[in-house]
């Protein structure tokens, strides 16, 4: 084995263990913060019994979901009902596996034994191990920070995250519970028709930074705008649809809780249950972690190019803007799950097929013709000047689609819609108060 | 149409939900910020603290209590009006008689298990001797320990439920 490629598969299996733990341990973090803002947002404290201010609440939680009893149904099908919880929380987590987390961090020896042993006073002991075990390890150039850096990153994501419908769809069907068979149905309907709005809603990004690689697509913001600019109507389109993949609310209606007692997830218990639970988490992660890369610029800090050159401490100061524009979107989607209500079924499918897929079919047509005619018509070809222009082109779009989208006409009443559609000639009177007593029919 | 359901037409601030979304927004981050309402129950009890918020109304119905006279004799004559009215069937009560014909209890016990505190049998004893108390915690380590006797019920020392006065619906 060569020096470069131990250097290599060494760092690899370093960033993979970082990344999976701070995702586990993160993710177990998020139910005591989604516990938290949700107490705080209805005036209460939260958990705050179990170590300071609660923070030792999820190892407690975890430890309680480790020690119960784990429940089979009779009837369920125990492969199926075993292999859900997995399925589910595997694919959640490999997603965490290609986002780029920090910039790329520059190396450059032959030798990690012998930088090691430049370390005082334990550096020679150190180094001596180290070279005992790997031998020659080397590594020249920039390190990026992501665990596979992927040149198909972004169909990566696409690809596996839809394969969590599955652990979701199973569970509610090897459960043989009708609740959870309803919610697994929901599931799957709801995760398949919006993850069509979701691939649509991102063509525009592929088409502004000509490159499916996760990092290309955040040197391109780095290098124009930010595509939250330029490209708000998919950042929008994504956003509402990263909630419906998600299930969370207000697109929670396969665990809709006032319907399906907990819906796919109803004769779970301990950690199976926890399983869903921690994938549900991982994928908010996921989808907050793609928001900020795809649309806010990842890691890449605003106003300066010096975040690229590798040098340490720029790194760690890029990883920092990268942890806040997640942690910001993770908050946003615990906001947004204590404000607004749930939809109807009927709602959300008319919103998925009927507003962001042509939507976002139409984006892609204006954003492709916009560059065209930007780059062959025009002849421009500062990428930043074509962000300006694009980004004053999303915005009149924007403007008119929530003037459009606020006239009340996809998710109001059905009854009212159909009335919009063919108005009724004999309007319903009330005669009384309480008496919806129709005068003529 | 099947039924006679009358669609309002309402003017489009009412309606529009993109301008609701954000004013709900707005409504639970300011919340996050406001004073919380929890009371943090084991340290902070029901009782006068500073902002007066928690203090327990003073027709509780808690833990029953037997008052006693000077001598520490309780003040119970037996007449048996709380068995007798007790809805709950949770009072037990053996008469004895002394030799100056005094009556007094030679059993008297309450099952707090099977209280349901209405308060009766305070408002019926004519000696004002059996009291409901603002008193709420009476957790055991067994079930036995919830029968009260005489002697435990005497011994409480918390406050006397004021019970509801028809007279004086307010508490004034």
């Amino acid at each position: 084995m060569s020096p470069e490629l131990k250097g290599f598969i060494l760092f690899s299996v370093i960033k993979m263990l970082i990344v999976f733990t701070v995702m586990l341990v993160g993710v177990a973090l998020l139910t005591l913060m989604e516990r938290k803002v949700s107490a705080w947002m209805q005036n209460r404290r939260g958990p705050n019994r179990v170590g300071w201010a609660g923070l030792l609440q999820p190892a407690a939680d975890g430890l309680k979901n480790i020690l119960k009893e784990e429940t089979f149904p009779k009837e369920s099908n125990r492969g199926l009902f075993l292999l859900a919880p997995a399925l589910s929380f595997i694919p959640a987590l490999m997603l965490s596996a290609v986002i780029p987390f920090a910039a790329p961090l520059r190396l450059n020896f032959d030798d990690l034994g012998q930088e090691i042993a430049r370390i005082p006073l334990v550096g020679h002991v150190l180094g001596a191990v180290f070279h005992a075990i790997f031998g020659r390890v080397a590594y020249h150039g920039m390190l990026p920070m992501v665990v596979a850096d992927l040149p198909v990153g972004f169909l990566f994501v696409l690809a596996i995250s839809s394969m969590g419908v599955y652990g979701i769809a199973l569970a509610g069907w090897a459960s043989n519970s009708k609740y959870s068979l309803l919610g697994g149905l929901r599931a799957s309907a709801q995760m398949i028709s919006y993850e069509v709005a979701m691939g649509m809603s991102l063509i525009p990004v592929l088409l502004l930074s000509g490159n499916v690689s996760f990092s290309a697509i955040i040197a391109e913001q780095a290098h124009s705008l930010w595509f939250v600019g330029p490209l708000f109507i998919s950042f929008f389109i994504f956003l509402i649809s990263g909630f419906a993949e998600t299930n969370r609310l207000p697109f929670d209606l396969p665990e809709a809780e006032s319907e399906l007692i907990a819906g796919y997830h109803t004769e779970y218990s301990a950690m199976k249950f926890s399983m869903f639970f921690i994938a549900e988490y991982a994928n908010v992660v996921t989808v907050s972690a793609m928001v900020a890369t795809l649309f806010f610029g990842g890691w890449d800090i605003p106003f300066t190019r010096a975040d690229e050159s590798g040098t340490w401490y720029w790194v760690v100061l890029s990883h920092l803007v990268f942890f806040i524009k997640t942690f910001f979107w993770i908050f946003f989607v615990m906001w947004i799950r204590w404000t607004l209500p749930r939809f109807r079924y009927d709602q959300l499918m008319a919103l998925g097929w009927k507003v962001l897929m042509p939507l976002a079919l139409a984006y892609i047509m204006v954003i492709a013709g916009a560059i065209y005619a930007l780059q062959h018509l025009m002849g421009i070809t500062s990428v930043t000047t074509r962000a300006f222009a694009l980004t004053v082109i999303s915005l009149i779009i924007g403007v008119i689609m929530f003037w459009l989208l606020d006239r009340g006409a996809i998710v109001s009443g059905s009854e009212s819609r159909r009335q919009r559609l063919e108005p009724d000639p004999v309007r319903p009177t009330f005669v009384g108060r309480d008496r919806g007593v129709r005068a003529a029919s | 149409m099947a039924i006679g359901v009358k669609v309002m037409t309402r003017p489009e601030r009412e309606v529009s939900y993109v301008r609701a979304t954000f004013k709900g927004l707005a409504l639970t981050f300011k919340h996050m910020f406001q004073t919380k309402v929890t009371m943090q129950y084991p340290e902070e009890r029901s009782t006068r603290d500073d902002r007066g918020t928690w203090t327990l109304s003073p027709r509780w119905r808690g833990t029953h209590r037997m008052l006693t006279d000077e001598q520490g004799r309780s003040k119970c004559v037996a007449c048996g009006l709380c068995p007798q009215v007790c809805p709950a069937n949770c009072i037990k009560l053996v008469p004895g008689e002394d030799e100056q014909g005094n009556r007094y209890p030679l059993i008297y016990e309450i099952d707090e298990f099977r209280c349901v505190f209405c308060g009766y049998c305070q408002e019926v004893c004519p000696e004002e001797a059996i009291h409901v108390g603002q008193h709420y915690e009476n957790s055991e380590y067994s079930r036995g320990r919830f029968v009260y006797d005489l002697e435990r019920l005497s011994s409480q020392t918390h406050a006397v439920s004021t019970l509801w006065d028809p007279t004086d619906p307010r508490g004034e």
